[in-house]
């Protein structure tokens, strides 16, 4: 009997894994540029990327880089440099040869839900992505269910001029069309964002922004926006600082419909397991697995 | 795409220039004094200073003069622009450095005297209206302040405009003479 609930709680934990990005279970995923403005000649930017509950400190977890990319301004992709896993947080670097806007993602898309074989109902396992599904369903299951996930952590940074080129949506999960640039915010103004969601406007979309700073006030100060018909929110900035940002669809995490702070993607750790699934020990998660889409991004708003 | 009113506007101030300040040369020259007050601290780095000219209501933004570390090898002193944070929105970020006539060094603490003559160099013609000139200083290891100077063209020779920032900026003035 103990072997069996141990065994259970592993699938349990694995369909959590499966639903988020980089095998992170729960948290605040973030990438935190050394800068979003710059200038120069020889620019840099440093990022640290981790998973933490207060923003902007590791205390948890480090981020998996492996999966990063970054993209110049006119759409090549650029290498990720001096890449280190640390205890808490990862690092890497960005050389920034051209001017304007380059967006530096996390983007992974995954495929979870189950199947039953011998009459046993099996789980998709981790690493399963629309493009190798086939290939993990054995031949003679039934009664196959998946979803698919697409979970897009990304940041954006500029040298000299603030430009749009790499802004093209993929058509793929939750993504930000600039209506205000995320490199020209300034405390004190609004700026107004369109949410995609496969690339159309994300409509009555939840999204949360959170200022960095967590751990030196009491009160989490979250702003909390539904977006427009057209996918659109507008937030005008209270202060200067880093601003997390998350949007999320089917997951339960901040930011999204069903759930919100305090499901999987709240406090809670691996074992919050997945929205409307019993507690650990129950034999079997119930209903359909989710279509999940989630997007993350780090804004930086200047004073004035 | 739609971006930001903000970002359009800087975005070609040459061209927005052309049209808001566009008029009959007038022989009047401005003497901007910038005052850079001696600080008394452990790490002294003299400031970035970035004087520029807005039109209100319009998105006309003309850089009138940089001081940055220009003669560091490789450039590398345009690292700092942008802590010059206002200018380097609304103008600097635009530029290609260094910019003929606009550029130049760090200055010494005390007050320094720039002039522009309308229809001349930097300063270029200036429609009637009213204008306001703005002074931004960035320190290294140091604060920054920001420090706006509101005047009408054309001015009457022998007007003086005043103002005054309270940490990084001393004592700044226009002058104005034929």
């Amino acid at each position: 009997m103990k072997t069996r609930i141990l065994r259970t709680a592993a699938g349990i934990a694995l369909a959590a894994v499966l639903a988020l990005p980089a095998g992170v279970q729960a948290h605040r995923q973030w990438m935190l540029p050394s800068a979003t403005v710059l200038s120069g000649n020889d620019v840099w930017v440093s990022v640290d990327a981790a998973v933490s509950n207060d923003l902007f400190y590791f205390e948890h977890t480090a981020a998996n880089v492996d999966n990063v990319k970054a993209w110049a301004p006119d759409g090549t992709e650029v290498k990720i440099e001096n890449a280190f896993k640390s205890r808490y947080r990862s690092t890497f670097d960005v050389h920034l040869t051209q001017k304007g806007t380059y967006r530096i993602a996390n983007v992974s898309d995954g495929v979870s839900g189950s199947y039953t074989l011998n009459g046993k109902e099996e789980r998709l396992p981790r690493g399963t992505t629309p493009e190798n599904l086939a290939s993990k369903i054995p031949a003679g299951a039934t009664d196959i269910q998946t979803a698919e996930s697409n979970n897009r952590n990304e940041i954006f940074v500029t040298s000299g001029e603030p430009t749009t080129t790499i802004f093209k949506p993929t058509g793929k999960g939750i993504e930000l069309v600039p209506v205000s640039h995320p490199n020209d915010l300034v405390s004190g103004e609004a700026a107004t964002f369109q949410f995609l969601l496969d690339g159309k406007p994300a409509a009555n979309l939840g999204v949360t922004i959170i200022p960095g700073g967590i751990r030196y006030r009491d009160q989490l100060n979250q702003i909390d926006a539904k977006t427009d018909k057209d996918g659109k929110i507008t937030v005008t900035w209270p202060e200067p600082g880093m601003y997390w940002l998350n949007a999320s669809i089917g997951g339960g995490r901040e930011g999204g419909g069903a759930g919100g702070p305090g499901g999987p993607g709240g406090p809670g750790g691996a074992a919050a397991g997945t929205p409307g699934a019993p507690p650990a020990a129950a034999p079997r998660p119930a209903g359909p697995p989710q279509r999940r889409a989630s997007y993350i991004t780090t804004l930086e708003v200047l004073a004035l | 795409m739609q971006l930001s009113h903000r970002m359009i506007l800087t975005g070609a101030p040459a061209v927005a220039l052309a049209a808001g300040l566009a008029g009959p040369a007038a022989a009047q020259t401005m003497d901007v004094t910038v005052e850079i007050p001696r600080l008394g601290v452990a790490e002294y780095h003299r400031p970035y200073v970035a004087i520029w000219l807005e039109k209100p209501g319009t998105p006309a933004v003309r850089s009138l003069s940089v001081w940055y570390d220009f003669d560091k090898k490789n450039n590398e002193g345009t690292k700092w622009l942008r802590d010059v944070r206002q200018w380097w929105r609304v103008s600097g970020r635009t530029l290609q450095f260094p910019v003929d006539g606009v550029t130049g060094a760090t200055r010494a603490p005390g007050a320094n005297k720039v002039s522009y003559t309308a229809g001349k160099g930097v300063l270029g013609n200036l429609s009637g209206g009213d204008y306001v000139l703005v002074v931004e200083a960035a320190r290294e290891v140091g604060g920054r302040e920001l420090v706006r100077l509101p005047f009408s063209w054309p001015p009457k020779p022998g007007q003086i405009v005043r103002a005054a920032g309270k940490s990084e900026l001393g004592a700044i003035s226009i002058a104005f003479r034929k």
